[in-house]
């Protein structure tokens, strides 16, 4: 069994929403709730906002997981934002599913501002089960050094060009 | 004939079609001919890997480098034709992008030997013999170029100055290229030559209010001439794909397949694709937007038909665990004869 202090810290990018998770984190913080320091958030202004691109962005650059929260459904700021989250987060999913990705590195939460209890545990949860997973390191899935057997004597040429 | 710019087109990983776009300017071909010196074209001219090293570095004016990089010989030929060419331009969406050949990375290449080469329907071949590296034979050694696991765009692998996607481009667009290049008014380096609105900007079918409760395959329901298809259900990539091509797909009734790719500015053809088109689903609850994407099959196919090698993940995730798969080995199945 491995201890808590042998198990690796993750890096888990959070999207939160300007007027509810983002809230939910200061008044966890203000609160003095104790969760892993493993959340890097960002504040978008709405779920909405959130283009797939920067979910997979995080995970190219090194992010072992990442959590998108915003508004309960019916509660969005700007009426419907979140629910556009919804639509864009299932089809994110699916894709992700595609790419081999395991289910828990990308998830969507909802907690209202005075719900500062349920971002910590929502947090404290998700950093136990992308521990369990492992790191991510995505780009080790493409490295860099393909076998060049045929190239050698190019590549030394190449060197005598200064190139 | 020797004051002539000197111009070099190779095909790399990639089915041909981009030589017959070439040879698609008809008569322009003349001007092509009449401007530029072909100085190497395997698709037509007979010419071997030592008369290109034959060359000096530079000496090359216009490359119009074809494919994608899937092996160690695309990838010679690759660093090969950039010292050697003063102007490297990635022609056609293989090239671009990774393209057809760049759906590859959806899979590993055990994998694809195992199905290729074993399990495939059409394939005998009980006793399990696969391509290997080296080969003897009577009279010698014979030497494969080593098959990638991954497909890379050619600007993965060398530095290359301008974009044509395409697949093919179509023969507006490379005129668009010849003229720039033969009047000297070529654009930034690192540019895409072409248009940077969408293909819905050069549409002409009616665009309504989108909100679609089901997705339909072509074979499925016979489409409305008029109407947008994606309005209709049909999965069409002209939201966040380049215009240039007239939009000829979807002008025939058949989704925009994405070949053009992303506009200037976009890190990720797929997830724009994906963003735009989980916008019009006509649904609220999760089960319900479930219940709409069922009709989606594939949705990563769609999204990244013509670019996942340039994608931001590039590839599906190896077989887990933080050490090399097998697949990066060469492959282990030994002939038996």
């Amino acid at each position: 069994m491995m201890s808590d202090s042998d198990k690796f810290t993750p890096v888990i990018v959070g999207f939160l929403c300007n007027w509810c998770s983002y809230r939910a984190a200061d008044l966890a913080g203000t609160s003095r709730m104790g969760y892993p320091a493993t959340l890097r958030d960002i504040r978008i202004m709405c779920t909405g906002r959130l283009d797939p691109t920067f979910v997979l962005r995080a995970l190219q650059e090194g992010a072992d997981g990442v959590l998108i929260m915003g508004c309960h459904p019916g509660q969005c700021h700007y009426q419907e934002g979140n629910y556009k989250a919804i639509r864009r987060f299932a089809l994110l999913k699916r894709v992700l599913r595609q790419m081999g990705l395991e289910e828990e590195r990308v998830q969507l939460h909802w907690a209202s501002a005075a719900q500062g209890l349920l971002f910590a545990e929502t947090v404290s949860r998700m950093t136990k089960q992308i521990q369990a997973l492992g790191p991510l390191d995505w780009s080790r899935n493409w490295p860099n050094e393909e076998p060049f057997m045929l190239l050698q004597p190019y590549l030394h040429e190449e060197a005598a060009h200064g190139r | 004939m020797a004051d002539k710019p000197k111009l070099a087109l190779y095909w790399a990983s990639s089915c041909g079609g981009c030589e017959i776009a070439v040879l698609g300017l008809h008569e322009k071909i003349l001007d092509v001919a009449a401007a530029f010196d072909i100085v190497f074209w395997p698709c037509v001219m007979d010419m071997k890997y030592a008369d290109v090293e034959a060359l000096e570095p530079g000496s090359i004016d216009v490359c119009l480098f074809n494919g994608a990089i899937r092996n160690d010989e695309n990838a010679r030929m690759a660093h090969l034709l950039r010292e050697k060419s003063k102007v490297l331009i990635a022609f056609g969406s293989c090239a671009v992008g990774g393209a057809i050949p760049g759906l590859a990375n959806f899979s590993s290449r055990d994998e694809m030997f195992e199905w290729i080469y074993y399990q495939s329907p059409t394939t005998e071949n009980p006793s399990r013999v696969f391509p290997q590296r080296r080969t003897d034979v009577a009279e010698g050694e014979l030497e494969l170029p080593a098959f990638w696991n991954t497909v890379k765009a050619l600007a993965q692998v060398v530095p290359v100055d301008y974009y044509l996607p395409g697949c093919p481009p179509e023969v507006q667009s490379i005129e668009l290229a010849v003229n720039a290049l033969v009047s000297g008014a070529v654009p930034p380096s690192g540019a895409v030559i072409g248009l940077n609105i969408a293909v819905c900007d050069e549409c002409p079918r009616e665009r309504q209010d989108k909100k679609i409760s089901r997705f339909y395959r072509p074979q499925e329901i016979i489409p409305d001439p008029a109407i947008c298809l994606l309005d209709q259900g049909l999965f069409c990539a002209g939201v966040a794909t380049r215009a240039g091509c007239k939009a000829r797909c979807p002008q025939v009734g058949m989704g925009c397949r994405g070949c053009y790719g992303p506009l200037d500015g976009v890190y990720d053809h797929g997830a724009r694709l994906l963003s735009a088109i989980a916008s019009i689903i006509d649904a609220d609850t999760p089960e319900e937007v479930e219940a709409v994407l069922d009709t989606l099959p594939d949705p990563a196919g769609y999204f990244y038909r013509y670019y996942l090698p340039q994608s931001l993940l590039r590839r599906r995730a190896r077989e887990n665990g933080q050490k090399q798969s097998a697949a990066e080995k060469t492959p282990v199945a030994t002939p038996t004869n």
